[in-house]
């Protein structure tokens, strides 16, 4: 089998298995729904107050819903074996790794994206800046999903993982983070927004490029 | 290898065979702890009692010395806990394994003296403990980074496979503590808080200097004892079946 084809042939079969799994579709969803729900409960619903930290308050809680979602990035394929098989196979362990990694993003990433709109709205953020939002969230969440790869590759074979998992990983969403939501938050009040964005396609590809590499050997030293 | 002159060569291939390495420490670590104990004393005599107070802070600006070195310390035991760990993957070197791991605390321990200095500095110039300053903040999540390979080394059983873990996120964390650094500071910059002053590095005058750099000496040496204690307790504890850690054993208790 050629490498594109084995590449969209791990991609289809994820998505196959995850659409027979609703519920892991659906629960890094409802967190998010759920998250967002509890900030007006907690600080009071004044508008003003809501408006300002909405930006924040979306992309850290899009943060903690990926971080949550990534146990089932390579749990069932390494509890059944067939982990195993796709790094034996004789095609870049890192590119089927890859494959991987965009089927769960297609899964967990984009419906964080397509539901964003509706929580701006819960939170009174202004029209104007759901574009920048949307745009942040397209570039920001496959690098969250892709750094994340890292830590669930490292932490697959343990018992205990979840705890460690938040540890090793959100200390390096932060400059997702950082530039996300300033870019929200800048949009917000009208001002330019290119910088952030520029940087933030930046890492996006710097993570392409870079994370399937050290997921990849972080696999192979896991199944060992 | 041709670069290298052959004795240096030789030297570090022994180097990597832990018996050798044990007995060569040994009969280094009274040099190291008088080297550490002269420039400690040099740089606190130069720091605390030579050194002018500073026309702005008075005496408070004092615990840069041992806050600057920390920082710094915090740093350069991340990079080598890298190097350190890349040349244990790539050459399967058990020394350089142990070495990575061993970095671990000790730089996780400059990091919270950073920290917990830093946030002593800012009370009486601030006026609060802690202020969201752009070199705290990455110091803050610098001492995660550590606390995150610290605990994925105690979460693998297997000490072997841990240290590859290991090496694997620190590489990854070498790779984005510029980027968080830089993102931290560039945030910073557009939520500065009122009350932020800078601790300025370069217009520090000579005799500050002096033993500030003497201090900083003074830590990397440090650094250089607690981490050969630390490799030998885990090297006598990964080695304990083997026959030069019997002998060693054999040697004491007679």
């Amino acid at each position: 089998m050629s490498l594109s084809r084995a590449f969209f042939a791990i991609i289809r079969r994820d998505l196959v298995l995850a659409l027979r799994r609703r519920s892991e579709i659906a629960n890094p969803l409802l967190f998010f729904i759920l998250v967002i729900t509890l900030f007006p409960l907690g600080i009071g619903a004044q508008p003003n107050l809501l408006q300002a930290i909405a930006p924040g308050i979306i992309w850290v809680s899009a943060l903690l819903a990926a971080m949550l979602s990534l146990d089932s990035l390579f749990r069932s394929d390494f509890d059944d074996g067939s982990l195993e098989q796709i790094l034996l196979s004789s095609h870049p362990a890192s590119l089927l790794v890859l494959g991987k990694i965009i089927a769960h993003w297609l899964v967990t990433g984009l419906p964080l994206l397509l539901i964003s709109p509706l929580l701006a709205i819960f939170l009174g953020m202004p029209t104007h800046s759901l574009g920048i939002l949307l745009l942040t969230l397209l570039l920001g969440t496959p690098v969250l999903s892709l750094i994340g790869a890292i830590g669930v590759a490292l932490t697959v074979g343990l018992r205990r993982g979840g705890m460690i998992l938040s540890l090793l990983v959100l200390p390096l969403y932060v400059p997702v983070l950082i530039f996300a939501s300033n870019a929200v938050e800048m949009a917000g009040s009208g001002l330019p927004v290119n910088a952030q964005v520029n940087i933030l396609i930046s890492i996006l590809l710097m993570t392409l490029v870079l994370a399937p590499w050290p997921t990849a050997a972080a696999l192979k030293m896991s199944i060992n | 290898m041709f670069l290298v002159p052959d004795p240096v060569v030789r030297f570090f291939h022994r180097m990597a065979s832990p018996p050798h390495f044990y007995a060569f420490t040994e009969r280094l670590m009274p040099w190291l702890v008088v080297i550490f104990l002269l420039l400690t004393a040099a740089g606190l005599y130069g720091g605390l009692y030579l050194a002018p107070a500073d026309y702005q802070q008075g005496d408070s600006y004092r615990i840069i010395y041992i806050h600057v070195p920390s920082a710094w310390m915090s740093l350069f035991i991340y990079v080598v806990m890298a190097i350190a760990g890349a040349i244990g993957l790539v050459w399967r070197i058990k020394l350089a394994e142990i070495v990575a791991i061993s970095s671990a605390p000790i730089g996780a321990s400059f990091t919270f003296i950073a920290l917990f200095t830093g946030s002593l500095w800012g009370k009486p110039m601030w006026g609060t403990w802690w202020v969201w300053d752009a070199r705290l903040t990455s110091e803050l999540i610098l001492l995660f980074l550590y606390m995150g390979v610290i605990g994925l080394y105690g979460a693998i059983d297997d000490k072997r496979v841990a240290s590859k873990a290991v090496a694997i996120l620190a590489l990854v964390g070498v790779v984005n503590i510029p980027i968080i650094h830089y993102s931290v500071e560039w945030w910073n910059t557009l939520h500065q808080g009122p009350t932020v002053t800078k601790m300025d590095k370069p217009s520090i005058h000579v005799s500050m200097l002096i033993p500030l750099l003497l201090m900083a000496l003074s830590f990397n040496v440090y650094y250089l004892i607690a981490l050969i204690q630390r490799v030998r307790i885990e090297l006598l504890q990964r080695e304990r079946s083997s026959q030069w850690v019997k002998n060693k054993v054999l040697e004491v208790k007679q």
